[in-house]
């Protein structure tokens, strides 16, 4: 008679993975486990728990790029151990690098020579590049007021209160004053007269953006240009403009080629934008260039000592992956300026069909321009029996995420909707959405109104008993306004 | 009789092989973007093959940045390399992981959380911002201290060593800090503690410590600078806190050296920093800083943002930027466990140890590493006049090998090392074949004679001028190396940001 035994732990990696010891423990969540697990464990409890993540493709309130070409996924895997800092080790990526600040550099019509090389440098994203530009303002700024014998100890930066929130975080990190010119109904944009009347001598630049996070749409900055043109000339304060194009720099150069936004304008002196939103690349690249080597100070550049050979660097981060930068640059050389101008006319298309079907509706304004950044931003022409938010909430069973937002000040009380087109946002998605719109506003309309049960009380007064979901609703509905009042905005991204 | 027609139209490229074809003639284009588009194979091949020649990663001994990774991590990563990780709402496993790390950091680091209790931290790119992010609680915390106190606060300054990473100096003048260094002295290259608390004055918003200098691998004394500096603190009532950059021992000291006492077990450590992608073991791109409660974090650093209604706290530098890092970090805590980071740190220190075992027995090396602290083995030529460690840095490069020589910053400049360092993927056989090189290298500089009568052995020929008197005529080459060399030494003369 063969006695039958327990099985040893050793055996623990032949059993399926979902059989496993590991599976019927519970996971780690705030100290680090003692024991080591089988690889193949850890990873299949890692994706797992992942497939409840959204799915990127449908995330429709994102700029940042979701899908690349297998070629490029090939490239950024085997680079994804060149640790980026490592100029001298990796020549030849940081020569990429180099390059693509060359490229978009000669896109914005920098006034370069024809060899010359360009004074810009790659960062993770606009936020990175957004501080790097302010610093250097202000930098200047204060070398100039100590020049004359000024005092340079409050400066500040004008901008419309639709700025996303880095020039917030920017302005409160490193000590600058924000002065926000303040949005109204139907213009919810920086209005470039308002802004040139707040410049003082205290502020170091005029931000102005090239693709409103809120509506797509694009600043005037012709028009701010001129007008602090002369501005400039009466006072003499020679207040300088950045271009904030993170969404807006890699479309209107191939989609308004006749737009000058860029260094054409003689105010501006540097411009930021997003390799991860309209360059195409996924998350975790920025690109900011300067006008000249003027508009950079030196002292802000700091020079390694790598191997022997000098490397000059200006930048937050340190280490970090080179997957990106050489995936923009295979972008910029895949694509060419034909590739990208065919892929924004395609989102531009896809925009204006998703824009058209919703007008067609009946149900919304749409609060996006045509000209801008290829998205819709759209609210309920009648929002008292179900607002945005709803809709976006019910959007979220279909698998969409839409997000909805508050408008900033002084325009609090209009929501919108948003959708934002990106490459791999395909026409017959486009009209799927639509469809399912539609289906959400069906069921919505058909919600009863809100019924009223009689209770007699002890006075036989008539009380409206409400439903746990109308009580929900109430405390809901309460708390965000609550949360929309508090100062500091809702940093809308 | 048929007629054969060339290939007409472009559309018949892609039939080409990528090698013959059109785009590999014409110049890779490098100051503008080419006008139209090519086939992604060949853009692929393209920038694939300029890459090759690029250094190989994993025989980069300069980094400390981990080079390899497990295939199942690589998989993970590559599916999440879509997720934009500040889109926290539509995102929250990935948040929630980012979260499990933080607590699992700050538990490993010993902070006063409750078991159920979640830690105060954040999931940064690198130590470099969440140093940035550090310092720019301390100097709020300490502006509003003397706001409250009717003092100035328009001059806060931090007092580090000079050892410390250019980091520390970014953060300073982009913070409007002044940083007050600690010299070192010869033998001694890392910062005193004593004479640190000594530059202890009332505008200090913190004393930072480096838990594994980046020169040398060294621990420093964080407890007793904490002893020195609580009685100062008592003396002045400043309460001076202290920061620990423990960018590469935060991930050795906790499982090789547990009892030394370095973190948040001192009162006055506030907030620590570590790289994940150091001996966290994932690939570059991500850092931690954990602070000690609440009270750390001045709450009008955080931003509130209204994502889908909801509230979302951040505090970080950078916006948008990839989670696969993140992720990554999460699989190497539950893989390995502190069992699993226990051993591979084990293993690197037996590493280091047999390659410093092998450079001593060939008796020209000074070894200036340290047993303790982080793996790595610093080492400079016990006699320099024939050949410096930047001619063997060179050589050795022909192998294969990438390895940096740094000077020593202030006081100690005259002092020139060569610094390998040791990660989990330099393995014993790695180690003992670069002792090998070594000692080839080594075999020829000695037998290479002394550089003066090299330049006359070499010459061609003889001139005259026009005085008659005969003049060496160099060599090409020679000019070169000449100027090389004289280039170098003033470069080395600059300040030094070693990384």
């Amino acid at each position: 008679m063969a006695l039958s035994e327990t099985t040893l732990d050793t055996d623990l990696s032949v059993h399926s993975t979902f059989a496993s010891r590991y599976v019927r423990t519970s996971l780690p969540r705030f100290k680090i486990p003692d024991n080591s697990i089988p690889k193949e464990a850890a990873f299949q409890i890692i994706n797992d728990e992942l497939m409840l993540d959204g799915n990127p493709r449908l995330n429709l309130a994102s700029f940042v790029t979701t899908w690349m070409e297998p070629e490029c996924d090939k490239l950024i895997m085997a680079s994804i151990n060149k640790n980026y800092v490592d100029m001298d080790e990796y020549p030849v990526t940081t020569e990429l690098q180099n390059r693509c600040v060359n490229m978009i550099a000669h896109l914005f019509n920098a006034p370069l020579g024809e060899s010359e090389a360009a004074v810009g440098v790659g960062t993770v994203g606009s936020s990175e590049a957004i501080m790097l530009a302010g610093l250097a303002f202000k930098r200047k700024w204060q070398n100039r007021r100590k020049a004359e014998g000024k005092p340079y100890d409050k400066p500040n930066i004008v901008t419309g209160a639709n700025v996303q929130v880095c020039w917030e975080k920017f302005a409160r990190y490193f000590e600058v004053e924000l002065k926000e010119v303040k949005l109204r109904e139907d213009y919810y944009v920086m209005d470039p007269e308002k802004a040139v009347e707040m410049v003082d001598e205290n502020t170091i630049c005029v931000a102005a953006i090239l693709g409103s996070t809120l509506n797509g749409e694009f600043e005037d900055v012709k028009r701010l240009n001129d007008l602090l043109a002369e501005k400039n000339k009466e006072t003499g304060w020679d207040t300088p403009i950045h271009v904030d194009a993170a969404s807006g720099g890699f479309i209107a150069p191939f989609l308004h080629p006749e737009l000058e936004w860029d260094f054409r304008l003689p105010w501006v002196k540097s411009i930021n934008v997003s390799g991860h939103k309209y360059g195409l690349v996924y998350a975790g690249i920025g690109w900011v260039i300067w006008r000249s080597k003027e508009d950079l100070p030196e002292e802000l550049i700091f020079h390694i000592n790598y191997l022997g050979a000098d490397q000059p660097t200006f930048t937050l981060n340190f280490s970090k992956g080179s997957s990106q930068v050489i995936a923009q640059y295979y972008q910029l050389i895949r694509m060419g300026f034909q590739g990208y101008k065919n892929v924004m006319e395609n989102c531009r298309d896809n925009m204006i069909v998703l824009k058209d079907s919703l007008e067609q509706t009946g149900r919304f304004n749409i609060v996006s321009k045509d000209v801008g950044v290829p998205l819709v931003a759209f609210s309920l022409k009648d929002s008292s029996q179900h607002n945005e938010f709803e809709l976006s909430d019910m959007l979220r069973r279909y698998g969409w995420i839409v997000p909805a937002y508050t408008m900033p000040p002084d325009a609090q009380h209009v929501t919108v909707l948003r959708v934002v087109i990106r490459e791999d946002f395909s026409r017959t998605l486009a009209e799927r959405l639509v469809n399912d719109i539609q289906k959400v506003l069906q069921e919505l309309d058909a919600l009863p109104s809100k019924p009223k049960v009689s209770i007699c009380g002890d006075d036989n007064k008539v009380v409206v008993k409400k439903t746990a979901l109308e009580t929900q609703r109430e405390v809901t509905t309460v708390w965000r306004k609550f949360v929309m009042e508090r100062k500091k905005m809702n940093g809308v991204c | 009789m048929v007629i054969t027609t060339t290939i007409a139209a472009d559309s018949n490229e892609l039939l080409h092989s990528t090698f013959a074809s059109r785009y590999v003639r014409t110049p890779v284009p490098r100051f503008k973007m080419p006008e139209r588009s090519m086939p992604k194979e060949a853009a692929y091949q393209m920038i694939n093959d300029e890459l090759m020649l690029d250094g190989n990663p994993r025989l980069n001994l300069a980094s400390f940045v981990t080079t390899w990774m497990e295939p199942e991590c690589n998989d993970l990563i590559m599916t999440s390399i879509n997720k934009n990780y500040v889109d926290m709402d539509e995102y929250p496993v990935t948040t929630e992981l980012q979260n499990r790390c933080v607590n699992m950091i700050a538990h490993l680091f010993h902070a006063p959380v409750g078991d159920d209790e979640t830690a105060i931290g954040v999931g940064t790119v690198g130590s470099s911002e969440a140093i940035m992010l550090a310092g720019l609680a301390f100097k709020r915390k300490w502006q509003n201290k003397r706001k409250a106190e009717g003092k100035t606060y328009d001059k806060p300054n931090i007092v580090t060593g000079a050892n410390v990473q250019v980091c520390w100096e970014k953060f300073a003048r982009y913070f409007e800090v002044e940083l007050k260094e600690v010299k070192l002295t010869e033998g001694y290259y890392v910062m005193d503690p004593v004479k640190a608390v000594e530059m202890v004055d009332e505008n200090t918003i913190c004393v930072a410590a480096i838990l594994g200098s980046t020169l040398t691998g060294e621990f420093e004394d964080v407890k007793l600078l904490n002893e020195l500096l609580t009685k100062k603190n008592e003396e002045t009532g400043w309460d001076t806190p202290i920061h620990v950059d423990a960018a590469s021992g935060g991930f050795i000291a906790p499982f090789v050296y547990p009892d030394l006492v370095w973190d948040f077990r001192l009162p006055l450590v506030k907030s620590i920093n570590v790289s994940g992608h150091k001996y966290g073991l994932v690939y570059a791109g991500v850092g931690w800083v954990i602070w000690r409660t609440e009270e750390d974090l001045p709450e009008e650093l955080i931003f509130h943002i209204n994502y889908l209604g909801s509230d979302q706290p951040t505090f970080t530098l950078n916006f948008s930027k990839g989670s696969s890092q993140i992720i990554a970090q999460y699989y190497q805590f539950l893989r390995l466990g502190f069992e699993g980071y226990k051993r591979i740190i084990e293993n690197c220190m037996d590493n280091t140890r047999v390659l410093k075992e092998g450079l001593e027995k060939t008796g020209r090396f000074g070894i200036v590493s340290k047993d303790v602290g982080v793996p790595l083995v610093a080492f400079s030529l016990k006699d320099s006049s024939k050949y410096t460690v930047f001619d063997m840095s060179e050589s050795l490069r022909r192998f294969g090998w990438i390895i940096p020589t740094y000077t020593m910053p202030a006081d100690a400049k005259h002092i020139a090392v060569l610094r390998v360092v040791v990660r989990e993927d330099f393995s014993r056989s790695l180690a003992e074949r670069l002792s090998s090189n070594i000692e080839q290298v080594l075999e020829e500089m000695e037998s290479l004679p002394i550089r003066t009568s090299t330049k006359s052995a070499t010459v061609s020929g003889e001139l005259e001028n026009a005085e008659g008197k005969k003049v060496d005529k160099k060599t090409e080459r020679e000019i070169q190396e000449e100027i090389i060399q004289y280039w170098r030494r003033l470069v080395d003369g600059k300040r030094i940001g070693v990384c």
